[in-house]
């Protein structure tokens, strides 16, 4: 029996997003971004994370959603990616769950190719379906 | 453990070479007597191969052992200390450094046995010390030697032995003190004879190899990356404390401030103490030179005498090892095409020895770095025939080019004076690859040339690289900082002053600056993010900054202040859109970007290698090159263009200043006489009109021509501007190159260096006038 997977989920234009737990640092509320002229449209900018700084990237805008609005509730992921800090605006944190094996599954073909992307697998809980995202492209800020 | 047995050793061995290294090309200048060194050498020799044996490096040792072959028959009096001695000696350093290296990789040292120069050594000490060389190698001398203790030994002297050791050169020593070695030779003598018995004892391997460091008050090997990462913590207090000043200035509570101010007080003394734990003397990069110098001037035939001063300055260790490269470059530099020949020395009436001075000091935390030769200086005429022959510029432009523009050429990519391309140039590194590794730290290179007397390369590095002063600008809502080395100056635009000093549009500013011209870019526009702001007065402010030897002005809403910033990387993505070099985090908490001066001046089209190339280009039919052209009233409204390469300066005068000098307009100007060419009537469309609201001044466009300068009096200055130029040359007449269109019309294109010539005269007459 393989080990379940534990993942942090959170929600972002009505759906529910996972990353796994160990790629995910710590979740921060309000952050001032600083932007970055001439980068690409999904970078927010960059933040201060005591002493570090965090490139905020607007996954709404990777996934096709209308764009993240500071003024909107939302927390911030931060996640290391392969290029340094990565902070991502999200509407709510969710749980940190498991995720039996046995309830992972591809990524359905019907899924926007934007989305799809950036989602490595499907998760069919009881009440809901999880989209577990890719660390690495999501936290990618051009398509 | 065997880990750091082996790095003690490779760092200790790596210091034993450097030390020797000094010493051979000491006695090959004739500043040391071989019998000085011979002792010492042969001691280094020694413990290198005890300690190779013991950890198993035995190649290493075989090479250390022909070596200490050699020496003990030069010892003894049977093989005499000549050049080819000296020579081989320091191939051998050259071997057993290389050893090491593969050692430091792998742990291990490598196949090569260096067959070739171990016969070598056999056969220079077999002259006639045969026993000498004969002696069994002794693999096992190391066993019983506690030679991995004497390792981790120097990472702590104690004060203890320091009176003995202070006390020895005062010791009665068999010879008059000469240089710093000296004492360790005289006192070791008499170990030698029982070093050479038995194992080396533990001790002279850590303490003879740096005889002249009397300085023994307590010393600490620390792990680079231990001081990078309290370096690193420094940084992160820095911005801690920036943020409690920022926080403190809010509240009105006494006790606070009081405290804020003691760790301000005292985070400025912990980042003092920690930038001085990373320093280094630079003398650790200068105790390669005179090697490099000799090797240098043996392989181009020339006597070249190499002087160090300042060697005692110090530099972060990153710096140090980051300007090494460019340093011993620029020594090369000196000695291959600075210093002349024996014959033409003697010639020019100098003596036959060259000199290459090495100086090294602080200027308002800077380190300067001057390497200067006694030579000829540049020759200007070689390096822009070479320039012209290189495609780099057109024999027109290259005509007109100042001292110091021709002298920038030698920064250019790709170019090399040295006519013979000899083993010591082509090398792949030029002068381009010495200023690109000196900018990158933050640093910047110059080179200043005096005829006949010599030339002067002067690098500037900063004192530290993680935490650096720079100015906080404006722009819209955001303020950046700008590394405060790449600045030159603050100009404020005042608004009644605008319309003389920012000449307009369409794309291209330039500010007219005390009669020079600069680009001047908005950097709310290269950020597209709208154009820049004006102070409450409406004044604009211009930031004057430099990269890669060009001069621009960059236009920002405000500037605010100055800072010291800590740089943090950003992400790679970020990084390659070439207009931030990092970012840092202010006082408030916020985070600033740290623009990229030379990367905003190449994002904005103004070091692009295609403009060096657009001379040689637009002598070539029809070619399609962007370049900025100032755009002239011509006849009939008619435009006219002239690259704006070719203008030195814009000027008004009266009319009644011009004089009248030998049947030539001529006009006062700046101290000398500036002769003046009408354009309307050089083009033969008769006399030009004066321009209108302008009171009847004469606007004249001053070029350089050769050694002088020549005013263009012009209709009127419409416009700069910069686009893709397609120059037909079949449009052609005398003083126009060609038609061509810009700024969506017609405009003829002036071939100024034609048009000036037929007016008066080839440019090399002018400038021998």
């Amino acid at each position: 029996m393989p080990e379940p997977l534990r993942v942090c989920t959170f929600l972002l234009g009505g759906k529910t997003f996972a990353l796994p737990v160990g790629e995910v640092r710590e979740v921060v509320k309000d952050l001032a971004a600083t932007p970055v002229p001439l980068a690409p449209p999904a970078v927010l900018g960059l933040v201060h994370l005591r002493g570090q700084i965090a490139t905020a990237v607007d996954l709404r805008r990777r996934l096709d959603l209308d764009p993240f609005r500071p003024e909107r509730p939302h927390v911030n992921v931060v996640v290391q990616g392969a290029d340094g800090l990565v902070c991502l605006p999200v509407d709510d944190i969710g749980d940190v769950i498991d995720i039996p094996a046995d309830a992972v599954d591809r990524p359905p073909d019907t899924l926007r190719p934007a989305v799809r992307e950036l989602v490595r697998a499907i998760c069919k809980l009881q009440d809901e379906l999880v989209l577990l995202l890719d660390t690495a492209r999501a936290v990618d800020p051009s398509p | 453990m065997a880990d750091e047995v082996i790095s003690e050793f490779l760092a200790e061995a790596a210091e034993i070479l450097d030390s020797l290294e000094r010493d051979l090309v000491a006695v090959d200048a004739g500043e040391l007597d071989p019998s000085d060194v011979v002792a010492g050498t042969f001691r280094a020799f020694h413990t290198l191969k005890g300690t190779s044996g013991f950890l198993g490096f035995d190649r290493l040792g075989g090479v250390a052992h022909a070596g200490e072959d050699l020496l003990c028959a030069i010892r003894d009096g049977a093989v005499p200390w000549t050049r080819p001695v000296t020579d081989a000696l320091l191939q051998v350093l050259d071997a057993l450094r290389a050893i090491l290296d593969v050692a430091a990789k792998t742990e291990k040292d490598g196949d090569d046995a260096y067959p070739d120069l171990v016969a070598r050594l056999r056969s220079l000490a077999s002259g006639a010390a045969a026993p000498a060389a004969d002696e069994p190698a002794r693999p096992d001398a190391a066993a019983p030697e506690p030679a991995a203790s004497p390792a981790p030994r120097p990472i702590f002297q104690p004060k203890a032995p320091a009176p003995t050791l202070t006390r020895a050169p005062a010791a009665p020593s068999p010879a008059p003190a000469v240089a710093p070695p000296a004492p360790a030779a005289a006192p070791s003598g008499s170990e030698l004879s029982t070093a050479h018995e038995k194992p080396a004892p533990a001790r002279a391997t850590s303490s003879d190899p740096h005889p002249d460091q009397g300085d023994v008050a307590g010393t600490l090997r620390v792990p680079v990356p231990v001081l990078d990462g309290l370096m690193g913590l420094v940084g992160e207090l820095v911005l801690a404390r920036n943020q409690l000043i920022c926080q403190d200035a809010t509240r009105e509570d006494p006790r606070l401030a009081a405290t804020t101010q003691r760790i301000h007080q005292l985070t400025t003394g912990l980042q003092e103490a920690v930038m001085k734990a990373r320093m280094q003397p630079i003398d650790n990069v200068f105790s390669r030179l005179p090697r490099v110098a000799r090797d240098t001037a043996q392989a181009c035939g020339k006597h070249v005498h190499l002087v160090t001063a300042g060697q005692d300055t110090e530099l972060d260790k990153t710096l140090l090892e980051a300007i090494k490269d460019p340093l011993t470059h620029v020594v090369r530099n000196a000695v291959d095409h600075g210093i002349e020949g024996p014959e033409a020395r003697a010639a020019a009436g100098k003596p036959v020895d060259g000199t290459v001075s090495v100086r090294a000091f602080h200027d308002g935390g800077q380190v300067i770095v001057e390497v200067e030769d006694d030579g000829a200086g540049v020759n200007l005429s070689k390096v822009r025939a070479k320039a012209v022959s290189l495609g780099l510029v057109s024999p027109e432009e290259a005509e007109r080019l100042s001292e110091r523009e021709t002298i920038e050429l030698l920064f250019r990519p790709g170019f090399s004076t040295a006519e013979a391309v000899t083993k010591i140039s082509g090398r792949g590194v030029g002068m381009d690859v010495v200023r690109t590794n000196v900018e990158r730290i933050g640093g910047s290179v110059e080179m200043i040339s005096a005829p006949g007397r010599g030339s002067t390369c002067r690098i500037r590095v900063p004192l530290t690289l993680l935490i650096v002063p720079a100015l906080i600008v404006a722009c819209r809502r955001d303020r950046f900082a700008v590394p405060q080395a790449s600045l030159v100056e603050l100009v404020r635009v005042a608004p009644e002053r605008e319309a003389q000093m920012v000449v307009d549009v369409h794309g291209s500013l330039v500010l007219r600056l005390r009669g020079a011209l600069l680009p001047l870019l908005d950097l709310a526009k290269v950020l597209g993010v709208g154009t820049a702001g004006r102070a409450p007065d409406g004044a604009l402010s211009v930031v004057v900054l430099t990269a890669e030897g060009h001069q621009f002005g960059l236009l920002v809403d405000e500037v605010a202040d100055t800072e010291e910033i800590v740089v943090k990387p950003l992400a790679r993505r970020l990084q390659a859109l070439g207009a931030f070099s990092g970012a840092t985090v202010r006082g408030d908490g916020r985070v600033a970007l740290v623009l990229d001066v030379a990367g905003i001046a190449r994002r904005s089209g103004l070091l692009t290698d295609s403009e060096a190339r657009t001379g040689a280009a637009a002598s070539a039919a029809a070619a399609t090159v962007r370049r900025p052209y100032l755009i002239l009233r011509g006849r009939d409204d008619g435009r006219l263009a002239i690259a704006l390469g070719e203008v030195a300066r814009i000027e008004e005068f009266a009319p009644e200043a011009v004089e009248q000098v030998g049947g030539a307009e001529a006009i006062q100007y700046r101290g000398s006489v500036l002769p003046l060419v009408r354009l309307a009537a050089a083009l033969n469309e008769g006399p030009g009109r004066p321009s209108p609201g302008l009171a009847g001044k004469l606007q004249v466009v001053v070029q350089r021509w050769g050694q002088r300068e020549v005013g263009l009096v012009v209709e009127s200055i419409l416009d700069v501007t910069e686009e893709d130029v397609t120059i037909d040359p079949a449009r052609a007449r005398p003083g126009v190159a060609g038609c061509a269109v810009i700024q969506g019309r017609i405009t003829e294109v002036l071939d100024t260096a034609a048009l000036l010539a037929a007016q008066i005269g080839p440019q090399r007459e002018a400038s021998r006038a």
